[in-house]
């Protein structure tokens, strides 16, 4: 049996007395489509920080395809695959929509093969009208698109979204939502997000982060019916 | 397409600047000629920390340091091989290698962008204080004695390459130095259009998406730096080949704080502006110099605070948005027009 895409054992990170992951194991399959849900602070995004070299875990170990990972470094962790849209967009400010894409795209192809990449993703992602736009005058949703499509132009096999859809419009997540089922055809994707209408379009199955740790993990349908979810969600005696 | 387009009115330029400054001994005399030779030698420096500073988003305080290595590397060179062209060369590598070194223990220890600014600051000081005390017979690399702080004097100037019994004139000295100028101008223009020059300026926007991609932006930063320290020091031996003359003042604080001015006043993220900014506030510092009414200082000072407040981007990105926008308008007008025809 092979192994699987992307595993972490009993990965931890604590800061100071704060523990702000907590002995998390995780399993992805390959092309698998995770959502990762979870009231503020239960460490989504600490969570994806530890799997792509920005922070370094303070225990256990995170393997991709096999790989011990833990502790590289964010290039290094690229390198192998995993492209990652942040929280709060992280962009090239100064630079194009079509610059930002053309250098995502440079890392592995030919000056030639990155221009070809980045139109056919500007296409795709009906960015071709902004490409000479100077990403830092776009509004918050089209620069978490940018993003998005950086992302896509690094042609990593794993892909983590930390909510891609905050800041959009009613039709911009319906959008997002179908780019994420779309991208999911060829490659596997966790993410991370708090709109619950937007996780009912994506979700198959759903892991719930609570205080650091797994609280639950099953299908969609029954994590949201799930009593314990509330509660973390709604806080205790409301759900009660 | 802009690039290309941006780089063919590069060429022009240059090809103009060129012209000009072969012509230029048949109109004015020796002493502009020497005056504009030490002032090109300078505007080389300048484009050194235009480029680190503006492109890679280095804020090195001590540009100086690599200068005054180089400088001294081609003084020390140049006096004991009796032939300029390798001690331009040592000129180059002797700061390259030092730059390698200090550029990998900051950038690689992940020392945060002010403490890369205090450190080289630093090293320029103590560089400074170290060749300052270098006077007497002891302290000699070869034939060529250091001299603490009287500096070393009578360093040969530049010879034509392969004989060293041919040196250039002050004419011919000044049409080198006018044409390096343009050289190391052009080929940091087509260094910033490559790739690599993409690359760069994506880390000096965003260090975190770039390396999210798979860039390691330590090695992309370390040799933005060193090609910095190259081109500061063959800015040395330009300006050791001017003065036949080298001492430590070279790496003195002012100079370090003046390079920085130049760029500011001439434009960050360009590389016009830091030449232009070097050229016009040396003019300006020497003239009022040669007035003796005020101090020139006082003056250099004065203009940094009203660059700072009223043209944050400097000089050249200022005129380039005022040309911009003028284009954008009378792009802009001939529909107008048409209509107007109609109607």
């Amino acid at each position: 049996m092979s192994a699987p895409l992307l595993q972490t054992s009993g990965l931890t990170i604590r800061f100071g007395g704060v523990t702000a992951v907590d002995r998390v194991d995780f399993v992805l399959k390959e092309a698998e489509l995770r959502c990762l849900i979870g009231p503020n602070g239960a460490g989504k995004s600490t969570f994806f920080k530890l799997l792509t070299g920005q922070l370094p875990p303070t225990e256990g170990h995170v393997h991709l395809r096999g790989q011990d990972i833990s502790g590289a470094r964010p290039h290094e962790i690229a390198r192998q695959g995993v492209g990652i849209k942040t929280q709060v967009p992280n962009v090239f400010n100064a630079m194009t929509v079509h610059e930002n894409l053309w250098i995502a795209a440079r890392h592995k192809h030919t000056p030639a093969f990155a221009t070809e990449l980045t139109d056919q993703i500007l296409t795709q992602l009906r960015l071709t009208g902004i490409a000479t736009k100077e990403v830092g005058q776009l509004a918050h949703g089209q620069r978490q698109w940018v993003e998005i499509g950086t992302v896509l132009a690094g042609e990593p096999e794993l892909i983590l979204l930390d909510e891609p859809a905050a800041g959009m419009t009613h039709e911009e997540v319906e959008r997002t939502a179908e780019l994420i089922l779309e991208i999911n055809k060829s490659r596997a994707l966790i993410v991370v997000e708090h709109d619950m209408q937007f996780i009912k379009m994506i979700a198959r199955t759903v892991t719930v982060l609570h205080q650091g740790a797994v609280l639950i993990e099953d299908d969609v349908a029954r994590v949201l019916e799930d009593a314990r979810v509330r509660d973390v969600y709604l806080g205790k005696g409301l759900a009660a | 397409m802009q690039i290309l387009n941006g780089m063919t009115g590069a060429l022009i330029g240059s090809a103009i600047a060129a012209v000009a400054i072969i012509v230029a001994p048949f109109f004015v005399d020796l002493f502009q000629i020497m005056q504009l030779t030490v002032f090109a030698a300078m505007a080389v420096l300048a484009l050194s920390l235009g480029f680190i500073w503006g492109y890679g988003g280095i804020l090195c305080f001590g540009q100086t340091s690599f200068f005054g290595l180089g400088a001294y590397a081609y003084a020390v060179s140049a006096i004991n091989f009796g032939d300029s062209t390798p001690a331009i060369l040592l000129a180059i590598l002797v700061p390259v290698v030092f730059a390698a070194l200090l550029g990998y223990f900051m950038i690689y220890g992940g020392i945060s962008d002010v403490y890369l600014g205090v450190i080289t600051l630093t090293v320029s000081l103590i560089l400074f204080n170290l060749v300052n005390s270098t006077a007497g017979d002891f302290y000699k690399i070869g034939d060529a004695r250091l001299g603490g702080f009287n500096g070393m004097p009578g360093v040969p100037t530049f010879n034509l390459p392969g004989n060293p019994g041919y040196i250039l004139t002050p004419e011919q000295a000044w049409m080198v130095t006018g044409i390096a100028l343009i050289l190391v101008y052009l080929g940091l223009r087509v260094l910033i259009a490559s790739s690599f020059g993409r690359i760069i300026i994506a880390i000096r926007e965003n260090e975190t998406r770039a390396a999210l991609l798979g860039y390691d932006p330590r090695i992309y930063k370390l040799i933005t730096f060193m090609i910095g320290g190259a081109i500061a020091g063959f800015a040395g031996a330009l300006y050791v080949n001017w003065g036949a003359f080298v001492s430590p003042t070279i790496f003195a604080l002012g100079l370090s704080a003046q390079i920085i001015i130049w760029v500011i006043i001439g434009g960050r993220g360009t590389l016009i502006g830091p030449v232009i900014g070097c050229l016009l506030l040396q003019w300006m510092v020497t003239e009022i110099g040669a007035q003796q009414a005020l101090d020139a200082n006082f003056i250099l000072g004065a203009i940094l605070i009203v660059f700072v407040l009223l043209v944050p981007k400097g000089i050249a990105p200022t005129l380039r948005g005022l040309a911009l926008s003028r284009l954008a308008r009378t792009e802009a007008a001939p529909p107008e027009t048409r209509v107007k025809v109609k109607t």
